[in-house]
């Protein structure tokens, strides 16, 4: 294929993914791991004290191992962080352990310290997803640069420019930012030819959303949107914690505050708590203490449902919101997707159902499709759109809306607005300016977004100045600025002056955001775009994969279980291990990969086997993560020898 | 995030210089998308500017419209393709946007003919005396009042169920007002589509004072539901 593949990227909060059209069903490209969630957790690696080489980061599964031992190097949840100024930054620390850099200014976008070095919240993310693009290029054995990333649908200008960025610094061409919901019914809606109206509850890690579509003959039409960017699991766990601490403090005069490695050890135990909450009727903490003590205590659904209401109650003003502003009533809802990890709990699902009157009409809400997934899998979806060459989505199109209302100040401060809120995108609006002052050059244009009837309450996106103006009476320039919200929910402004047909000259002030330059000079390592360097990469990833499979052969050899084998089992094993030696050697990266699935292949049934013996030790008493340690691999793996699995 | 964007019109088409109608999205020689045509949003559709429409005709247009157009179908077409079809589908969607809304229509169409309409003043009208209707002047100050009463004890953290009563049944009344604002829009639709230039002077200054009445009635209706609902 002359062009690479387009990827789908659900970047979240607590969880990121990436998936792609396999045929004509999205699938999730899991890790080396084998797991398909990358947990979104970004920790700075200990910097060689030489001085010598650049700072590396850890992504996932191995930086969350980090967040307990060296708290302060770790950083979680960034996605609450992007796009958010100085002062809203502060207010969300005081929930999250992170410390801002000491040499923020006012005006700059926030450094978050981790250990000795200072990040954007960009920059964060872009660490997470150069990391899946890093996963996908494993699977794929070739150069990923193209992607849909998915943004919440209450994302405002900044946010989803903040995510752009953060795409461009993982050496990613960002195609187009989706909606999370409206992915969601992307991927519910391959299936079959839907038609209807269909809402999507939306509620993950750190946000919520709902979106209303009309679907009809393959075009999702959204109708309207609405959301808090603030709500989600995270308000949960938060208030677990503090419950927990304030507990701790008061029965055994320990602060635990002051020790972050142990607010993160209750921040795990809360989230284990809420977790086993969706499933049993009550759950338990049990926490060993700095000074030995035991913080011991059962919480019974019913007590933690009463804690959660007014958390969860949030999420109705939204949606009855979205209702109005669709021209619906909850009847007119023939369905309900679910989505997000939090739609697991219960009681959420309970308030679901009162809101659209489900049971009663005798209606479920959908939850086939896994909630953590659905969402990378209609990126997937859309990215397939997007390629254009694909038969299953060429009859798919998404008509997507601006969640917020985008306008203009006004004199004494009010807003005029210009795009109202749930306006299909791409949409734009023309607004005409002069002077109010003879031979005045220069006008200023402030914009904002929100629904508040002043300015000083609805978000600040930009200011601009249009320079140039040729000096005339006042009133007598006219000035025609063009608005437009592109299909990525972004704000684009061009301005011309009438009288002279002259481009004016626009200088922007971002409120929040990067500069161009800024961006620039973020992007994490221009290696990743070389061909030749990809492939050096690639090499050398493989040559890991095999040495490490070729090793755990070698040590199976001594397990109970090689003895059960068939002579032939055995030989045919030799041959592949053989194979494998022979072309380790050889700079021809997927001859090796091949030589390793092989191998990997060759081994299934020794694999099962010492797995079963692994189960049967665990049941005589020792715990399954010992066991799995004696396999030299975590039991949880699909395949206790599995080092990769690819195509 | 801002850039300036040249919008000059070609008359030929730029892929196969086949001259050709300014409002027209895609050329009818070579099927190419074309820069924004300078037409009204009627032209956008192909209709004539009218007031009574196929509201199924006009979604079912903007749907084919949008699958040629959207954006999604150009994502890796060359870099002005790009920037027509995001323009293009901007000016699809403003269109129908205002087209399928029966009040946003008839201000555009009557701003079309050179029409003066209030501008949008939100939850400001009812505190200006003089843009009050003259027939609802005393009606409008007790609800002015009852709404601040209700204000007041929502701030107190009371209710009051009798208050509460009386502001429901004067949103049922203003309800009422304007759906009959509605209808005697669309007699006064039909008087326009089926009439000429001399007769439609009239019928537009109907329809202007008509637009008045509903705005101040529909801002009047939000404001209570707010008030009830907060």
């Amino acid at each position: 294929m002359a062009e690479g593949r387009v990827v789908g990227i659900d970047l979240g909060t607590t969880n990121s993914l990436v998936a792609y059209m396999q045929g004509d069903a999205p699938v999730v490209i899991p890790g080396v791991d084998g797991s398909n969630l990358v947990p979104s957790v970004v920790a700075l690696d200990p910097i060689p004290e030489d001085g010598s080489g650049r700072p590396t980061v850890t992504v996932g599964n191995s930086a969350r191992k980090a967040l307990i031992e060296t708290p302060e190097r770790v950083i979680y949840s960034v996605k609450r962080l992007m796009g958010r100024g100085l002062e809203e930054i502060q207010n969300e620390l005081r929930l999250f352990p992170f410390r801002l850099a000491d040499d923020v200014e006012a005006g700059e976008v926030p450094r978050i310290q981790l250990g000795e070095l200072r990040f954007t919240p960009p920059e964060i993310s872009a660490y997470i997803l150069r990391q899946l693009k890093r996963n996908a290029e494993r699977f794929f054995g070739a150069p990923v640069t193209q992607a849909v990333i998915t943004v919440p649908a209450y994302f405002n200008d900044a946010q989803r420019q903040a995510t752009k960025d953060a795409g461009r610094m993982a050496g990613l061409d960002v195609l187009r930012l989706v909606n999370e919901p409206t992915a969601a019914a992307l991927a519910y809606g391959l299936d079959r030819a839907r038609q209807g109206t269909l809402a999507v509850y939306d509620l993950g890690g750190g946000t919520f959303d709902i979106s209303i579509l009309k679907l009809r003959e393959g075009i999702f039409e959204v109708q309207s949107t609405n959301g808090d960017t603030h709500l989600g699991g995270d308000d949960i766990d938060n208030l677990l914690m503090a419950i927990a601490l304030d507990e701790v403090h008061a029965e055994h005069g320990v602060d635990l505050r002051a020790h972050p490695g142990a607010v993160q050890a209750v921040r795990k135990a809360a989230i284990d708590a809420k977790i086993r909450l969706s499933t049993e009727p009550a759950a338990h903490f049990d926490i060993e203490l700095p000074n030995g003590d035991r913080y011991q205590r059962e919480i019974p659904r019913a007590v933690f449902e009463l804690l959660i209401e007014p958390i969860l109650d949030r999420t109705a003003g939204p949606c009855k919101q979205a209702l109005t502003d669709a021209g619906v009533s909850p009847e007119d809802i023939d369905e309900v997707v679910l989505v997000g990890g939090s739609t697991r709990i219960p009681a959420v699902r309970q308030l679901v159902d009162d809101l659209f009157h489900l049971s009663q009409r005798g209606k479920k809400p959908h939850i086939e499709l896994n909630p953590d997934e659905v969402v990378a899998l209609g990126a997937a979806v859309q990215a397939d759109i997007l390629a254009g060459a694909s038969t299953t989505t060429e009859e798919m199109l998404l008509l997507d809306v601006t969640p917020l209302s985008l306008g203009i100040e006004a004199l004494g401060g009010t807003v005029a607005r210009i795009i109202q809120r749930n306006s299909t995108i791409p949409a734009s609006a023309t607004e005409h300016f002069t002077t109010g002052v003879d031979g005045q050059t220069n006008v200023a244009i402030h914009v904002v977004q929100g629904e508040r009837e002043l300015a000083a309450d609805c978000r600040s996106l930009a200011r601009f100045d249009l320079k140039g103006i040729p000096p005339m009476s006042a009133g007598l320039p006219r000035i025609e600025v063009k608005f437009l919200i592109d299909a990525d929910g972004i704000l684009q402004v061009s301005a011309r002056e009438q009288r002279s047909g002259k481009a004016a000259e626009i200088e922007v002030k971002p409120t929040y955001g990067l500069t161009d330059e800024q961006v620039e000079s973020m992007i994490l390592d221009s290696f990743d775009h070389a061909e030749d360097d990809f492939a050096k990469r690639l090499l050398i990833e493989a040559r890991n994969e095999a040495e490490s499979i070729l090793s755990k052969v070698q040590q199976a050899r001594q397990n109970p279980a090689w003895a059960h084998l068939t002579g032939e089992e055995q030989a045919s094993i030799d041959a592949a291990r053989d194979r494998l030696a022979a072309v380790v050697p050889g700079d021809d990266s997927s001859v090796i990969r091949a030589a390793t699935l092989a191998l990997d292949q060759a081994t299934r049934t020794l694999a099962d086997r010492m797995m079963d013996a692994a189960v049967t030790e665990a049941i005589r008493g020792k715990t399954m993560s010992e066991a799995g340690e004696e396999l030299g691999d975590s039991i949880t793996a699909p395949h206790p020898m599995a080092a990769a699995e690819f195509k | 995030m801002f850039k300036v964007v040249d919008s000059a019109v070609p008359v030929a088409c730029w892929s196969c210089s086949v001259a050709h109608n300014e409002s027209t999205l895609f050329c009818p020689h070579c099927s190419k998308i074309q820069p924004p045509p300078g037409g009204d949003y009627f032209s956008v559709f192909g209709l004539d500017p009218r007031l009574n429409i196929d509201l199924d005709a006009l979604e079912q247009e903007f749907h084919r419209l949008s699958r040629k157009l959207h954006p999604d179908r150009f994502a890796r077409a060359r870099e002005n393709e790009q920037q027509w079809s995001l323009a293009d589908t901007a000016l699809l969607n403003d269109a129908y946007r205002t087209l399928k809304d029966p009040l946003r229509r008839t201000e555009y169409l009557l701003k079309l003919h050179g029409a003066e309409i209030g501008e949008e003043h939100a939850g400001k009208d009812r505190r200006d005396i003089s843009r009050v209707p003259a027939d609802l002047l005393e009606e409008v100050f007790d609800l002015n009042m009852q709404l601040e009463e209700m204000r007041m004890a929502h701030e107190m953290g009371e209710s009051d169920p009798s208050l509460e009563a009386s502001l429901s049944e004067a949103k049922r009344k203003f309800t009422g007002l304007q759906e009959a604002v509605d209808r005697d829009l669309r007699v006064q639709w039909q008087a326009w589509d089926e009439g000429n230039d001399t007769t439609r002077q009239a019928t537009q200054n109907m329809m202007v004072s008509l637009l008045d009445r509903r705005r101040y009635l529909s801002n009047l209706v939000r404001d209570v539901s707010e008030t009830l609902g907060a």
